[in-house]
């Protein structure tokens, strides 16, 4: 299937949404509101709930279901609100040491004008740092299209899994097409290069599991997928469980502090083999001749 | 080795000598020379380069024309120094290599020199200007966030000083992570600092922002900024805040 096609899959508006997962894998969700500094944004949903008998975490986001509600969560775009709210119970879940579960299904963060006065980028950062040293396990799973910071703002996790028609990606394909390329209308194209299905992205280690979807995509089997994620989450919670906080914690600063692209050791050298000799030799001479 | 990897390399090196002899390479990290005295950086970390992880079209180019233009590796320039005789660790991501963009070894040069300062005990400044993330590198890029955040977070949690200093412009993932994260955040006067560009915010809402939204003035007064200060006092507000914070500079 072509990168692009399971982007159109992953933002599919009948593609199951956070309240059909919770529904699903849960019981007794109890919704929880409000960030505690004077704001409430329903693009993220939080609340506690039972897993298998355990009270968890579980936070995500929430594009809505109708028109009506898609507007109130501007589809699943938060606010620094929302990811002050999910860092709020995160530190409750970690006080009460019930492990957090997040779904991730986003376009970005909402690139709106109070976003900017409330300070996005510290809300953000925020999360990053404060989900680094969390004492209690963290599992994060990218259900719909998982796009740049606004998704990784609750993505820092001890295990990262991915539907297997999810994307995850440091942009929109739109957004990275129009900004190398000045032209979004190559999104497919961009979609191709980017590395951002669950197959690719697992094949780099950048992601821990992949969920399996059906053939027809995750509607036509709903409960094949929910049963994956469920045996899945038994299994790594009790594990992840087992940890010392300490371990737990230091474990996920090695699983962060070895995220890279290869990298080339000598101070004049790099990939060479990706460089066509010729074309290395019209590279530098362009750069010369330009300014003699 | 691969055929041609030596060749290649001799390539590079004869040209770089060319560009030495004939014209100037364009300096990066500036405000590290203002930082430092005499101006004086000792180079760590600087030999740590970016593959092509995703194998994207002319990225080898762009890479291999911008290291022989700025005799750099990379957009961030990380060393030790002494401010006033104070020894501290410094990088500064810098926007004449591919706009301050996070590359996988921009963020494995930042996560270094964080773990260095870490164990040396020295305080760490990061000066940023970035667009944000390295689109070339894709989720290599995004995961950076995450990696220097984390480092930032432990460094400041083993009671280290960090005081970042955003400049023109500092956005997207580079703001949302360790640039927001100082415990002190200095910024120049003027200086465009935010997630979004505003030309993307200003699509979303379907109106013109302000005049001044987004810049350094704008987020001191909602409350992200703790000082602004002109790019040639900033050595003199760092070298204060080191002192109020118990460190004193060793014979000059």
């Amino acid at each position: 299937m072509k990168a692009y096609e399971r982007v159109r899959l992953a933002r599919d508006k009948d593609r199951p949404k956070i309240g059909a997962y919770i529904d699903a894998l849960f019981t007794d969700f109890f919704e929880l509101k409000g960030d505690r500094l004077g704001g409430e944004d329903p693009a993220i949903l939080g609340g506690i709930a039972f897993f298998e008998g355990q009270p968890v975490t579980v936070i995500g986001h929430r594009k809505g279901s109708d028109l009506k509600e898609n507007l109130t969560c501007r589809f699943g775009m938060p606010e620094p609100e929302g990811y002050r709210k999910a860092l709020r119970l995160m530190k409750e879940a970690e006080k009460f040491h019930r492990p957090v579960i997040t779904f991730i299904d986003t376009p970005g963060a909402y690139p709106g004008k109070s976003a900017e006065e409330h300070g996005q980028s510290r809300a953000i950062a925020e999360n990053l740092a404060e989900m680094s040293a969390l004492k209690t396990p963290i599992i994060s799973v990218v259900t719909g299209e998982g796009s740049s910071g606004g998704a990784l703002a609750i993505g820092v996790a001890d295990r990262i899994w991915m539907l297997e028609n999810a994307v995850y990606s440091v942009l929109s394909p739109e957004g990275f097409a129009s900004i190398l390329w000045k032209d979004s209308a190559r999104a497919e194209e961009a979609a191709d290069v980017m590395h951002m299905t669950a197959g690719e992205l697992y094949e780099e280690g950048l992601v821990d599991r992949v969920i399996p979807e059906d053939k027809g995509g995750i509607q036509a089997d709903f409960d094949l997928s929910i049963r994956a994620i469920r045996s899945a989450l038994k299994t790594e919670l009790a594990e992840l469980q087992e940890l010392s906080q300490e371990d737990l914690v230091s474990l996920r600063y090695q699983k962060y502090r070895h995220f890279e692209g290869e990298l080339e050791p000598d101070y004049a050298d790099f990939n060479w083999d990706a460089i066509e000799l010729k074309e290395l030799e019209e590279a530098l001479k362009e750069v010369v001749s330009h300014e003699s | 080795m691969p055929t041609g990897f030596e060749e290649k390399r001799k390539i590079f090196l004869g040209y770089r000598k060319m560009r030495e002899k004939k014209s100037s390479f364009t300096p990066l990290g500036d405000r590290l020379h203002l930082l430092f005295d005499g101006g004086k950086i000792e180079h760590l970390f600087r030999d740590v380069c970016s593959k092509d992880p995703l194998h994207f079209p002319d990225y080898q180019k762009t890479l291999v024309q911008l290291k022989l233009k700025t005799n750099a590796n990379d957009a961030l320039i990380t060393g030790v120094g002494s401010v006033d005789g104070i020894r501290a660790a410094a990088a500064q991501l810098d926007k004449h290599f591919l706009m301050g963009s996070m590359s996988s070894a921009v963020g494995e040069r930042l996560t270094q020199l964080v773990e260095y300062a870490d164990k040396k005990k020295l305080p760490l400044i990061i000066i940023s200007a970035s667009g944000g993330a390295r689109m070339q590198e894709g989720m290599y890029s995004l995961f950076q966030m995450a990696k220097t955040s984390v480092a930032v977070q432990r460094f400041k949690d083993h009671g280290g000083l960090y005081i970042s200093v955003l400049t023109h412009p500092t956005t997207g993932g580079v703001s949302a992570s360790f640039a927001m994260l100082g415990d002190i955040i200095l910024a120049e006067p003027g200086a465009l600092i935010g997630f979004a560009g505003p030309r993307v915010i200003e699509q979303t809402i379907g109106e013109k922002l302000p005049k001044g939204f987004q810049s350094a003035e704008f987020q001191q007064e909602h409350g992200f900024v703790d000082a602004i200060v002109p790019k040639e006092e900033m050595k003199t507000a760092i070298a204060k805040l080191l002192r109020l914070h118990g460190y004193k500079g060793g014979p000059a």
